[in-house]
């Protein structure tokens, strides 16, 4: 499945200045998977030691928060858009 | 440039100051939030979100609102500029954990005080654990 990462504005040098990158995969989890290897830069960005997602880090598929659709085991669909964007929190 | 007392400015109409201050006063005694949307220095869409933390001690920016404004702000032609939230009994300065979790160092940081009768309001830059306060400028 081709999919289209949108990535945030603080991400983007970890990935060569690109807003937007494609990648392939069947889970949301491949298509991260796909994404690291274009921008390795990003694994640190996007995922713990043990290949979970960061807390800080929001990821919507299409219009929804991955973390009702259960997160990167998520599947995809062809032509879907994965949008990132870090939490915005503080106390 | 110089701006008053400070080097950075953050600028908005009186709708938005209004609409940050009240939003917080509704949000009171948990604190609230909000996106602001605009171009570099000057907010021209403000976005009041929910408090996903309902919390009168931490916010988080509920992630759905954030996605709705970021793709608001863009078919506007502008971006998401910052975030204002409230502090219920402390002063309007970004805490220790504003500062730890400040997710853009582009972005302008409002925080408002209800501690006192008066809302204060102030805007800040939080770069690399770094706060500076900028003037803020209503128009």
């Amino acid at each position: 499945m081709s999919v289209a990462v949108r990535l945030p504005t603080v991400l983007r040098s970890s990935a060569g200045g690109a807003s937007t990158v494609t990648v392939e995969g069947e889970t949301v989890g491949g298509a991260f998977e796909d994404l690291v290897r274009q921008h390795p830069d990003l694994r640190a960005q996007l995922l713990t030691d043990t290949g979970e997602l960061h807390r800080h880090l929001n990821v919507f598929l299409n219009d929804d928060d991955i973390r009702y659709l259960g997160k990167l085991e998520a599947k995809v669909g062809d032509g879907d858009t994965l949008t990132l964007m870090p939490a915005v929190a503080g106390g | 440039m110089h701006h008053g007392t400070f080097d950075a400015v953050l600028l908005m109409p009186t709708e938005i100051f209004e609409l940050m201050v009240a939003h917080c006063l509704d949000g009171y005694p948990l604190e609230a939030c909000g996106l602001l949307a605009g171009t570099a220095d000057r907010a021209t869409l403000a976005y009041p979100t929910a408090n996903a933390a309902a919390s009168s001690r931490v916010y988080a920016v509920e992630p759905r609102e954030l996605l709705r404004a970021d793709r608001d702000a863009e078919d506007h032609g502008v971006e998401l500029i910052g975030v204002w939230h409230s502090h219920t009994h402390t002063d309007a300065y970004p805490s220790p954990t504003d500062i730890a979790q400040a997710p853009d160092p582009a972005w302008h940081y409002v925080l408002i005080s209800l501690r006192d009768v008066e809302p204060v309001l102030r805007s800040y830059r939080v770069v690399d654990g770094t706060v500076t306060e900028e003037q803020v400028e209503v128009q």
